[in-house]
């Protein structure tokens, strides 16, 4: 269970996060929506500690990070896996070699068993026989998929994915979200999705939380979500210039 | 007047800060690279992209630099009939002061840049926060390894630029302008001392810690954006060359 609680973020004098209350549950995928620049991303690096908060806390199975030192920052770090919204493969190495780094780095694994693992996880995201490409070789979903691979290939029990279709084609857009969940089928993992790619992204998820004005103004499971009567979701769900959201 | 000295406090907190950042940076990075596991493959990868991708502009500029100072100071030394001195003059200023820090301009130039282009351009693109998101410390994995490889190199190829550099005043000297070899060699001989060596490989491990600290940081500190690998990059070899300069003179005045 990861649980953020009253999180407030200020960068230079621009509040971004102004008291996030959010329970994301357990083996369930959980999309967060809104608008460009309301804090998306923001929200989803304060829960692997990527970025540390002014005030409030995350707990991960009741710790919380905020405090951790280094040591023990880097164990909760390995419960994670995360794609990040342009893929952040290490252009220096092969996408076989990237999606092998982690195994690498923090296990004690053969080489043989490691190659196992990698050439399964290039597999299970379609680049069989493309490990052999640097990053700026392939294409941007491509570049996803094999992300996706390196995010999974520790077999994470959270998995945070920022914007996974951003700059894809729809077809492409689909195919990425579609394989999410097929991973989410197979690995069971809890999912933190953060896009703002509606309705398509509500397939994949078991519950929907929208950020707007730095707080989580809605959250609820896919259903109830989109039978929400929040002004501030109805406009966002459809779309419209005029409401409370303030769009320009 | 008050707004005046309100911005030249907040201007000095600014550097000062900036300064402190710096230096917790670099102490992280010598913490880190004490602490398994090892890096010797990447230190060693690091070494080849500073020591020998650097090695040509070295000596090309090594060469052409003992040339030049074996033509001007052949003709100071004429003016005196000192010409037999060509050699120590030569040695002297390349072993002290040219050599170190113009071998520290190229690396600088070369290699330096490329550092802070590409852990600027990894910064951007958010590779170092999947290093800290797969539990791995970027400081332990990108810097440490390039901090100890500038160590490493750069005395030996301020080394290998005083050698050329002699050689090149001896082409000059002897081959073209009449110096007698055994007087170039002799005088050489005789005015360098082991002080003058040392002094010079001081410098120029203490230029390698400064290259490779300081385009690691603007690295590392490159702001989000599109421009930000390139500010970053340019920031790093003016601090650099200022940098080197500024501690060139320290260290001159205590090892003299």
């Amino acid at each position: 269970m990861i649980k953020v609680v009253n999180l407030h973020k200020t960068f230079g004098n621009q509040g971004v996060l102004k008291g996030i209350h959010l329970e994301l549950e357990t083996g369930k995928i959980t999309t967060i929506i809104g608008g460009s620049g309301s804090g998306k991303t923001v929200l989803l690096k304060h829960l692997n500690a990527l970025l540390l908060p002014d005030r409030g806390s995350v707990l991960i199975d009741g710790k919380d990070i905020t405090k951790l030192g280094e040591r023990e920052l880097n164990e909760v770090r390995q419960k994670f896996g995360v794609l990040f919204q342009g893929a952040a493969l290490l252009d220096s190495m092969t996408i076989y070699d990237n999606v092998a780094f982690p195994l690498r780095k923090k296990t004690k694994m053969t080489e043989n068993e490691i190659q196992e693992r990698a050439e399964e996880r290039l597999e299970q995201v379609g680049l069989t026989g493309m490990g052999y490409k640097y990053p700026a070789e392939v294409s941007g979903g491509m570049k996803k998929r094999a992300g996706l691979a390196r995010a999974l290939v520790m077999q994470p029990e959270i998995v945070l994915f920022d914007e996974p279709t951003t700059g894809l084609d729809p077809l492409l857009g689909k195919s990425i979200h579609n394989l999410i969940g097929k991973m989410h089928a197979t690995f069971g993992f809890t999912g933190v999705i953060v896009s703002h790619d509606i309705p398509e992204v509500f397939q994949i998820s078991d519950r929907v939380a929208m950020l707007a004005n730095g707080i989580i103004e809605e959250v609820g499971t896919t259903k109830e979500f989109l039978a929400s009567k929040n002004p501030v979701v109805r406009q966002f769900l459809q779309g419209d210039a005029e409401g409370p959201l303030a769009v320009l | 007047m008050l707004s005046l000295l309100a911005w030249i406090g907040r201007s000095t907190l600014q550097q000062l800060s900036g300064m402190g950042r710096m230096f917790l940076f670099l102490i992280s990075a010598f913490a880190w690279a004490f602490r398994p596991p090892a890096r010797i493959r990447l230190i060693v990868h690091h070494v080849r992209s500073i020591g020998v991708d650097s090695l040509s502009v070295v000596l090309l500029s090594g060469v052409f630099t003992g040339m030049v100072m074996g033509l001007q100071g052949y003709y100071s030394l004429r003016k005196f009939n000192a010409e037999s001195f060509l050699g120590s003059a030569v040695a002297l200023g390349l072993l002290r002061e040219l050599g170190p820090v113009l071998s520290a301009f190229m690396v600088t130039g070369r290699t330096g840049s490329a550092m802070a282009a590409e852990i600027g351009s990894m910064k951007v693109t958010e590779q170092i926060d999947a290093l800290y998101s797969m539990a791995i410390n970027p400081i332990q994995y990108l810097v440490s390894p390039r901090i100890i490889a500038g160590l490493i190199c750069m005395p030996l190829l301020t080394a290998i630029f005083d050698v050329v550099g002699i050689y090149g005043a001896y082409v000059i000297g002897v081959g073209l302008l009449g110096v007698s070899s055994g007087s170039y060699f002799a005088g050489m001989e005789s005015s360098v001392v082991f002080q003058d060596v040392w002094s010079g490989l001081l410098k120029s491990i203490s230029f390698g810690l400064i290259i490779t600290w300081v385009c690691c940081y603007k690295g590392f500190t490159a702001p989000p954006m599109a421009t930000g690998v390139g500010q970053a990059t340019t920031e790093s070899v003016v601090l650099c060359f200022v940098l080197i300069l500024v501690w060139d003179y320290f260290m001159t005045s205590v090892m003299l």
